[in-house]
């Protein structure tokens, strides 16, 4: 279900309170984070943050089209490689 | 064999019917429709006097995104994720369920006929 529109988009607190800092000075450098829950802000556009997949940090570049989408999305937790290369293991 | 919304024109069907098979409308938007356009349900397609159906063609033509451009908006959409790199659109690549489905099992909709791969043999 979609979440109520009356609370608005969700960020982790924490998230904001590292932005917060960063933007002051103007050095957009790339901001870790395991908050795969964040919803991008339109303020998010033109950083970089490495979200955490559960293994390592994958970097993503916010663009204006990924606005409403949640960092998490965009930082994939399955590996496939796919089937068809069993045949060699025998 | 009315004309509306390009080239759809079922014939001798009931007009709430007739009209689903434009692209876009459906069962309850059409009902909608005919309502506005003061319409009974049950006349035939063929039935319809010009009056109403260009009635019918406005309703739709002001009110309604129907067939091309309605499956173009619907392609772009997914474009838009295809190209955004997220996992929705990651899902709509590689052609499987885009919704969370289980796949071990079913999603035959999405990935197609069967492809057997032969077991292994001793």
């Amino acid at each position: 279900m979609a979440r109520s529109i009356k609370k608005g988009p969700y960020v982790d607190p924490s998230l904001i309170r590292k932005i917060d800092l960063d933007s002051a000075p103007d050095s957009r450098r790339v901001i870790k984070t395991w908050s795969r829950r964040t919803t991008i802000l339109p303020e998010f556009v033109g950083y970089t943050f490495a979200v955490h997949n559960g293994r390592k940090f994958v970097p993503v570049f916010v663009t204006e089209n990924m606005v409403g989408h949640k960092l998490g999305e965009f930082s994939p937790t399955r590996t496939y490689y796919g089937h068809g290369s069993d045949k060699k293991k025998r | 064999m009315a004309r509306i919304a390009g080239i759809d024109l079922p014939r001798n069907k009931r007009i709430e019917v007739a009209l689903t098979y434009i692209f876009g409308i459906g069962r309850s938007t059409s009902q909608k429709i005919l309502a506005e356009a003061g319409v009974d349900l049950n006349t035939r397609s063929d039935d319809l006097t010009e009056a109403e159906v260009s009635k019918i063609r406005k309703l739709i033509d002001d009110g309604y995104q129907v067939e091309g451009d309605l499956r173009r908006d619907v392609t772009m959409n997914i474009k838009r994720l295809m190209d955004l790199g997220c996992y929705r659109g990651l899902r709509h690549r590689r052609g499987l369920p885009v919704r969370g489905q289980k796949t071990k099992t079913n999603a035959r909709t999405r990935k197609g006929p069967r492809k057997t791969v032969a077991g292994k043999k001793k």
